[in-house]
């Protein structure tokens, strides 16, 4: 274990080692990211995820924003296990029947002020899942959106970008 | 012919149906075909609901052959398989709910799918029905001094999909879970119905972010094998390479998870690496970190690009590189193995008795893997092993993954060298003018997934059914996660990680 800690410090942060455009990117915009998130909320925000009924994608894609390349939390924005502590709803999926009363529930569970944030097509409208008897359609008819991130999933630069929008207006 | 088909001469052989053949049968050789189901002799791939139907999927392991049976049901009622089958008990209850087909002698006759949130009762009917009044849904008991009820979800504390758990617990101990699922059913079957294939396609490629290629492939398979039609070689090698980087991409982030799980960060940290790795090198390749809608029914969607193949080369020797290193922290941490090894232990009977796929199966002995058992293309030609451990323990179901996980490796060299790198990527999917069904399975990263579809004259889907490995997985966490600590459930259930979505559909 100690030569697989030696050679991560060695070899210092990946984000600056990839020269992928899409890691550049990422980069630029994730420190734009870090001090909107100090002006505005003194480095901490704190997102409480909820999956109203998505396929995974998404939420496969938020997860990545917490790996080496994106690390979220290097900023204060992090995700934390319950709603009571959250400042952001960030919520995927179609919202299906089944899930509109614990969506709710949790919206309201979050201290004010709050902010919600969709992420992915379905969030917005149901995607492909809309006109189903098991969906309602959009985390709009449920609760009220800030702001939507479009994506099938979204990729982690999207919802960084989704991120620092919301920090942008929110005052 | 099969032993297996021979077994049902009494029955009526359904020509339409592709590849494997499916009968008619009556109540009698029905409930025969349960009961050899139910003394573990076959084993139980899939039970679906039709319109006035059912359909169970079986697999002969000797043979190895699959047979789909079909018991008419003109009075909305059949013999329940879940009665001398208990793995069949869900599927039953879900059958019940979308289709209103009564299973007779059901044990279990509670509502499972429908939460009574719908403003329909049984969505795909024929004559669908307004929602009556009902009782809300009671959890199983247990009894004793000093036994308290945890109740989790549906919303979890983690970036995860929505379930609900209820346990029972004495002290520390579980006693009994019990899962309530469906919290993500979306109507995709319903959605389907009289769909054009291209919509369809999409609908499976979301039925389970994660299995998205599994899910298309095994979708586009059945249709392909409905339509009579043969995709061209090149789309069967890319379609397989897209396979093992989607198996690759979710078991560094499993094994990565589960070390999480045991509040190892390093290994999480790592594998965190390498899953990106593999999501950049598949959207440099082929346009979509995790390949949505790349497999398509009749070949593949979109042409691979050089630079992506670049990419995929330094990932892999990256990759031979680093990963042997996790390899040796894992085995040498004793404080993680001290979490792992003996924990959330399934019996090989039980794995046998549900038919458990994937790494599930595998580190309980049971060696089924659809690539090699059904050797479906290209993998005949393909040289891989397939590990089988049988202790069954959180720590088996890791090591399983690492196995497959150099077992992938090879596979993408292999499949990188015999890769056409020209030739036609697809062929169109034409109506046959006739109605045509198909049946496929296929090794997702979590297991097999079946898929069966029937397609009007006009190439439109009347019906399909897809199964997710999890069916045969969720009940089996029940039963691992008993006697164990609660606070190691987080590290069962990643061990496991069955789908939601995939399973509420
Ligand atoms: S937007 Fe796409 S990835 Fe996200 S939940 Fe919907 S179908 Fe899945």
């Amino acid at each position: 274990m100690r030569n697989i800690l030696l050679q991560s410090l060695l070899r210092g942060p990946l984000t600056e080692r990839h020269p992928a455009t899409d890691a550049t990117a990422a980069a630029e915009l994730a420190e734009a990211l870090g001090r909107s998130a100090r002006n505005r909320l003194g480095r901490s925000l704190a997102i409480r995820e909820v999956d109203a009924g998505s396929c995974n994608g998404c939420e496969l894609e938020i997860h990545a924003l917490g790996n080496a390349y994106y690390d979220l939390e290097r900023f204060g924005l992090r995700f934390v296990a319950s709603p009571r502590h959250a400042d952001v709803l960030l919520v995927t999926g179609p919202v299906t029947r089944n899930m509109r009363d614990a969506l709710w529930r949790t919206y309201q569970a979050v201290p004010a002020p709050k902010w919600v944030i969709a992420a992915g097509d379905c969030a917005r409208d149901g995607g492909c899942f809309s006109g189903s008897y098991a969906c309602v359609g959009g985390v709009a008819e449920v609760i009220p959106v800030d702001l939507h991130i479009a994506g099938c999933p979204p990729t982690p630069t999207a919802l960084l970008q989704g991120l620092l929008a919301l920090l942008e207006s929110a005052h | 012919m099969s032993v297996l088909l021979e077994s049902l001469g009494a029955g009526r052989v359904v020509e339409a149906h592709k590849p494997v053949p499916r009968v008619v049968v009556d109540d009698d050789l029905w409930r025969s075909v349960a009961s050899r189901i139910g003394a573990s002799e076959l084993t139980l791939l899939g039970l679906w609901g039709d319109i006035a139907a059912v359909h169970m999927a079986v697999l002969d392991e000797s043979e190895p052959s699959v047979v789909v049976v079909t018991r008419q049901c003109p009075h909305g009622r059949f013999p329940s398989v879940g009665k001398v089958h208990p793995p069949a008990i869900r599927l039953e209850r879900a059958i019940r709910d979308l289709f209103g087909l009564e299973p007779d002698g059901l044990p279990d006759p509670r509502p499972w799918l429908d939460h009574g949130r719908w403003d329909v009762e049984s969505p795909l009917a024929p004559r669908p029905q307004r929602p009556s009044e009902r009782a809300p849904t009671r959890f199983l008991t247990a009894e004793g001094d000093g036994l308290h009820q945890i109740p989790v979800g549906p919303v979890h504390a983690g970036i995860i999909e929505p379930g609900h758990f209820r346990f029972t617990a004495n002290g520390e101990a579980v006693v009994r879970l019990e899962e309530r699922l469906g919290y993500t059913h979306k109507g995709i079957e319903w959605l389907m119905q009289d769909a054009p294939i291209e919509r369809a396609a999409r609908l499976a490629a979301r039925t389970s972010g994660d299995s998205t290629v599994a899910t298309s492939l095994a979708f586009a398979r059945a249709v392909e094998a409905a339509l009579g039609i043969d995709v061209p070689p090149r789309a069967v090698w890319l379609r397989a390479l897209m396979a093992e980087l989607e198996r690759l991409a979710n078991h560094f982030g499993d094994i990565g998870a589960i070390c999480n799980d045991a509040a190892f960060a390093l290994m999480h940290a790592h594998c965190g690496v390498l899953r990106e790795n593999v999501l950049r090198a598949s959207d440099a390749l082929l346009g979509h970190r995790l390949m949505m809608d790349r497999v398509v029914p009749g070949g593949v969607a979109v042409e691979p690009t050089l630079a992506g193949f670049a990419q995929l080369e330094d990932f892999l020797s990256a990759t031979e590189k680093t990963f042997p290193r996790l390899v040796e922290l894992y085995d040498n941490t004793a404080s993680l193995q001290d979490r792992t090894v003996g924990t959330g232990i399934v019996a090989p009977a039980l794995a046998s008795q549900f038919g458990c796929g994937g790494y599930v199966g595998r580190a309980s002995d049971r060696s089924f893997d659809a690539r090699r058992t059904l050797a479906y293309p290209p993998y005949g030609e393909l040289s891989f092993e397939v590990p089988v451990l049988d202790e069954g323990d959180v720590n088996a179901r890791v090591w399983i993954r690492i196995r497959e996980v150099e077992q992938s490796l090879s596979l993408v060299h292999q499949i990188l060298e015999r890769l056409p790198r020209h030739g036609a990527l697809s062929v169109p999917c034409v109506a046959t003018g006739k109605t045509c069904e198909g049946l496929a399975i296929v090794e997702g990263f979590r297991g097999d997934v079946l898929a069966s579809v029937r397609l009007d004259r006009h190439a439109h889907v009347e019906r399909c059914h897809l199964r997710d490995p999890s069916w045969f997985q969720w009940p089996v966490l029940e039963a691992a996660i008993e006697s164990n600590i609660v606070a190691d459930f987080p590290l069962c259930n990643k061990s496991f990680n069955c789908s939601y979505s995939g399973h509420d559909l």
